[in-house]
């Protein structure tokens, strides 16, 4: 249990987690669902637990697409997305918490690479 | 009509097609696309932590501008339409944010929450008005099937977004039929093509692509269109059997100005 790290995600998030009444449906929309080791349901539920050590440090906070879904279709408008958002900021806001650095770009990019792309991608994993 | 005219970065690069379609079609309709003098990158993504201030400003800067110039703003690339238009929901509703920013700016930032952003397609919809579309196009697409893929960014979330039912949106369809194709209404038109994780997990993105594609070529569409560069890119790298091209492009070769 954090709570410095909990009332930290709360804060920033700006997510209620309290009005969540675990339906699962978060999850079940998730076009992420199956790459993650925590799902946007249990994100909630760990925040709520202090939990927040275990989520940091798993892969499963750059497995977001940012796509909404979850925030459209949630019944109690927890809105499970800002949730990781925020864990997913407290890690690579930590020093040498970037997920994604300048170097490992000429690898990525061919001749049809949005720019796009890449400032969506240094905006989600690096700071 | 004159509206403020925010391209992004990638219209000036990659998809120099989607924004010279967009210009030339919005000339033959009447419609004055006045680019913005000094916008900067929208960053791709918005950002929904509250304590992100800094990230926001390029919106808020576009916003602004467009104040001063008196008009709406037209947006076209959909990453750059959500962040615009979330950024500018924030200003309207979140005190602390408008505070921290006008101190960035020096100015009362809230102010800038005044100027209408609209999406092209919007503008099409209420401002020309499909009717009319429908009575400028030289060269009906008849007999095309054409499916629309919306994505994430310009339905969700559907509060802020204000753009179309975010479930069961019709202003593509609406649109197809205007310029004379028939639209393909299939179940992934609102899902997400896995967007930037392209660039750490390309076999995920990959997974996500594919089922929209094949979806939309599954319910008999020749073609896929969309407003938003990542997702044409990410289609496009997962193999899509059918085509994925630019609306505006179509737009052009119905008017004739292609």
């Amino acid at each position: 249990m954090n709570n410095n790290l909990k009332e930290e995600i709360i804060r920033t998030s700006g997510v209620n987690v309290l009005k969540c009444m675990r339906c699962g449906k978060c999850s079940g929309t998730c076009p992420s669902y199956g790459e993650m080791e925590y799902h946007p349901h249990q994100f909630v539920y760990m925040v709520e637990k202090g939990e927040i050590d275990k989520l940091m440090d798993s892969p499963s906070i750059y497995k977001c697409l940012s796509c909404f879904a979850c925030v459209e279709r949630c019944p109690r408008g927890v809105e499970p997305a800002k949730i990781v958002e925020a864990v997913r900021l407290a890690a690579t806001r930590r020093q040498g918490g970037n997920h994604l650095t300048a170097e490992e770009i000429p690898c990525i990019v061919d001749d049809d690479t949005p720019g796009q792309l890449l400032v969506s991608a240094f905006r989600k994993y690096k700071k | 009509m004159t509206f403020s005219y925010y391209p992004g970065c990638t219209l000036k690069t990659k998809a120099k097609e989607l924004d010279g379609y967009a210009r030339r079609s919005a000339e033959a309709l009447g419609i004055t696309l006045d680019e913005l003098a000094d916008w900067q990158c929208c960053g791709g993504v918005y950002t929904t932590a509250k304590d992100e201030i800094a990230t926001k400003l390029s919106s808020v800067r576009a916003l602004m501008s467009a104040k001063k110039e008196g008009n709406a703003l037209v947006t076209l690339c959909s990453a750059c339409h959500n962040v615009i238009k979330q950024t500018k929901h924030e200003l309207d509703t979140n005190d602390d944010m408008n505070l921290r920013a006008s101190n960035y700016m020096g100015c009362n930032a809230r102010e800038a929450a005044d100027t209408e952003v609209i999406h092209y397609l919007e503008m099409l919809r209420d401002v020309v008005g499909f009717d009319k579309i429908k009575e400028k196009v030289v060269n009906p697409l008849t007999g095309r099937k054409i499916a629309a893929y919306y994505g994430c960014l310009l339905l969700r979330p559907g509060k802020t977004m204000q753009f179309d039912n975010p479930e069961n949106p019709k202003i593509i369809e609406d649109f197809i039929r205007a310029i004379g194709a028939t639209p393909v209404i299939y179940p992934m038109r609102n899902e997400c093509c896995g967007g930037y994780i392209t660039v750490k997990d390309a076999e995920a993105a990959k997974k996500n692509s594919t089922a929209v594609h094949e979806s939309a070529a599954g319910f008999g569409a020749d073609c896929i269109i969309t407003a938003c560069p990542l997702c044409r890119y990410n289609l496009i790298k997962a193999e899509s059997p059918i085509p994925v091209i630019y609306f505006t492009e179509l737009l052009a070769e119905a008017l004739g100005v292609k």
